[in-house]
């Protein structure tokens, strides 16, 4: 007979193979999917051919410099959107609504942008990531403080905010914002170079690179060395406890979210500014989606968010390259689902553990 | 401290891993590819890029119909696709490698690709970018479209002889000029035959998005409305009208599969003969950069054929009115226009210049809706 049975502390051996079978997992989906595709194509397919297309991807994504710089771009914002809900996910605060956070941080950015063309850059760069940040964070305290203060359900009302945030942004781009030159297209004027972040060379690997790494470090430090960091921690793990130790939930949950909507809303300042340079619809092709599955594969540890985005920034990238040899876009989408359903699967065994009954162990 | 270099390690290994899982994998095929490359070094290459999947059954799939067409018809190319692109960051990319990799005529076919192709046509003289829908071109870079409004006036014929209500729903996707200048067209069609009957427009501001589309659809029908029209990618507006046991119009492909006792037509996307033509001008050195704005005679834009409700003097009617359209007898903005307040727009006489159709943002007299500004 099996039981199971609850684990007094996650295991660490769990910590350190669930995201690595996760990721295996998710692939042998994927290579089935692939396999099963091709045996309906009249070429047929053996699973070499699938494969290869996984080398494809790698080669797309990791190749050649290009290759390498252009999935940096992608994984910027998965960075900056992963650190960002990873903060308030550690306090247990289910931030859905890092997309709309992305939106409205480009919108504050834009706004700038587009109101005082003529400022000089000194001014500009830094008054559109201030603008960024503040309107990501506003944006997310708008279901922070009912969540505060009158326990609002916070995954629902962030997720709602989304499609709030991108309507809002399309309000401006089909009325007040849309460039006289744009045919009555909704696309804004596009920026002066004055706000357009700088980029590596002649590549597109923008400054946004060096925000998500400071913000990795500082959250890192904040997390690790600080009070509050102790406070968003334990707040998390045990509200009951932090309350006894007069922690100050109420707070720190409109602190947390505001710094969570914060650094989103700097993703979409940096996309905004350094890739597309107007603003436009499609900007985020769900960065702040996919930015949960990055923050939960890395465990919402700060530099494995990181590189966990990189990991994802590259399967997308190499998705699209291996799309030339006739491989369906659906196999990426199927692949991320397929991982954030495997890590969440093995958090359930890092919690209970399966016991047989008749080996003679104790029950609970 | 000690946990989270335990993750990055593992994390980092994970990266190592998969990498040498790839790479390990990759050596061989890859090497057969390039055999087959090599074999096929003379063939033309040709890639197209869809903003949504090959199967939506709308906008995407008419251009990869017209694709397979130009494929059948010009056997000696090989061509690529690239779907689902969003037109954000993923656009730059996707057409620089595809550039990269030998493609000589890229066709772009969603409008947000607009600056992305200009920037990487820069880069590539001697590719021959093809936008679809868009406004900006370059000696390496043309635009086209067709004048799939006036394929919408011919099925407002359909709609305002077929409507008893005197209402007629239309399901729009986003307020730009061409969904405007299609709820014109069409209002136009139907006003042309039933001078009392009003289109009334709702905006779903998306694509593609089966739900919202299908409740848009139904949300008119239980307004009054006994015919839908739509300008979005999924039938969803016809399968409301199936439901309700009412009738509708259908969008870039022949949409009487998925509502077969609702479609009374569709105005379609006929891409296929302009992709021959474009490739083999290209190709025989012919092609210069300009801005194609196809008309019905090209039959780049059509009614795809009636469902069996249509009685054979409506059929009849059209017949007659694409002929004349055909032979420019006429054209659907011809004057005089009136606005929805009843100001004229264009006077008895005039003509409505491609400019201003191409901006439309005025909704024609008989349209009730708003365009958001």
């Amino acid at each position: 007979m099996i039981k199971l049975e609850r684990r007094a502390a996650p295991s660490s051996m769990g910590l350190v193979l669930i995201p690595v079978i996760a990721v295996f997992l998710a692939l042998i989906t994927g290579a089935i999917f692939l396999y099963l595709n091709g045996l309906s194509s009249p070429k047929g397919i053996t699973w070499g051919q699938v494969f290869a297309v996984y080398g494809g991807m790698l080669d797309g994504a990791f190749g050649s410099t290009y290759g390498v710089s252009e999935t940096i771009v992608k994984a910027i914002p998965l960075m900056l959107c992963g650190l960002g809900v990873s903060m308030a996910f550690r306090m247990q605060l289910w931030n859905i609504g890092a997309e709309g956070q992305f939106y409205m941080g480009a919108f504050g950015a834009s706004w700038l942008a587009l109101t005082y063309p003529e400022l000089p850059v000194y001014l500009m760069l830094p008054g559109m990531v201030l603008l960024g940040l503040l309107c990501g964070g506003l944006w997310a305290l708008i279901p922070g403080i009912p969540r505060a203060y009158l326990g609002v359900n916070e995954t629902i009302t962030t997720l709602m905010l989304n499609y709030v945030a991108i309507l809002w942004v399309n309000y401006f781009i089909f009325g007040p914002w849309k460039d006289p030159q744009g045919m009555n297209f909704p696309l804004s004027k596009p920026f002066e170079p004055s706000a357009v972040l700088p980029t590596l060379g002649s590549s597109r690997v923008h400054f946004g690179l060096v925000f998500a790494l400071a913000i990795a470090v500082l959250l890192w430090f904040v997390l690790k060395q600080s009070r509050w960091g102790y406070e968003v921690t334990v707040i998390g793990e045990s509200p009951r406890t932090a309350r006894y130790a007069g922690m100050n939930i109420k707070k720190n949950i409109i602190l947390v979210m505001f710094v969570s909507g914060a650094i989103a809303g700097l993703a979409g300042m940096a996309e905004v500014s350094a890739i597309t340079q107007r603003m436009q619809q499609g900007l985020s092709p769900g960065y702040g989606y996919t930015a949960i599955i990055v923050a939960w594969l890395a465990k919402l540890n700060p530099f494995a968010i990181i590189l966990v985005a990189i990991l994802l920034g590259a399967l997308q990238v190499g998705g699209y390259s291996v799309q030339t040899t006739g491989v369906p876009a659906a196999i990426v989408f199927m692949i991320q689902g397929a991982l954030l359903f495997f890590v969440l699967g093995g958090e359930f065994f890092n919690r209970f553990r399966i016991v047989l009954k008749n080996q003679g162990k104790v029950e609970v | 401290m000690k946990l989270s270099k335990k993750i990055l390690t593992i994390v980092f290994t994970l990266v190592l891993a998969v990498a040498l899982v790839g790479c390990g994998s990759q050596e061989k095929p890859k090497a057969a590819e390039e055999g087959k490359k090599d074999a096929a070094t003379d063939k033309l290459k040709v890639a197209f890029i869809y903003v949504g999947p090959v199967g939506d059954g709308g906008y995407s799939y008419a251009h990869d119909l017209g694709r397979q067409y130009l494929v059948k018809e010009m056997p000696d190319i090989e061509t690529t696709i690239v779907e689902s692109v969003p037109e954000g960051a993923d656009s730059e990319r996707v057409l620089t490698e595809l550039a990269e990799k030998g493609n000589k005529i890229i066709f772009a076919t969603s409008f947000g690709y607009m600056d992305p192709v200009i920037k990487v046509a820069q880069k590539y003289p001697d590719v021959k970018f093809l936008h679809c829908s868009g406004y900006k071109t370059a000696d390496n870079v043309g635009t086209y479209f067709g004048r799939m409004y006036q394929a919408r006036y011919l099925s407002g014929i359909v709609a305002g002889k077929t409507t008893k209500t005197n209402t007629i729903g239309y399901v729009a996707a986003f307020p730009i000029p061409e969904v405007v200048r299609g709820i014109n067209a069409f209002t136009q069609g139907v006003r042309s035959v039933n001078p009392n009957a009003k289109v009334n427009v709702v905006w779903t501001n998306t694509w593609y998005d089966p739900a919202a589309e299908k409740e848009a659809g139904k949300s008119l029908l239980e307004t009054g409305a006994d015919v839908v029209a739509q300008h979005q990618d999924t039938p969803g507006p016809q399968q409301a009208a199936e439901e309700k046991g009412k009738f509708g119009i259908g969008y870039n492909s022949d949409m009487s599969k998925m509502a077969p006792k609702a479609v009374l037509t569709s105005a379609v996307w006929n891409w296929g003969p302009y992709y021959v033509n474009t490739v083999k001008a290209i190709k025989e050195g012919t092609w210069k950069s300009d801005q194609y704005w196809g008309p019905i005679s090209d039959n780049i834009v059509d009614l795809a054929p009636f469902g069996p409700m249509v009685p054979e003097d409506v059929k009849q009617l059209v017949e007659t009115k694409k002929q004349e359209l055909i032979e420019g007898k006429f054209d659907v903005f011809d004057g005089p226009v009136k606005d929805q307040t009843g100001k004229e727009r264009v006077a008895a006489g005039q003509k409505m210049s491609d400019a201003d159709m191409l901006s439309f943002d005025w909704f024609v007299e008989g349209v009730e809706g708003t365009i958001p500004k």
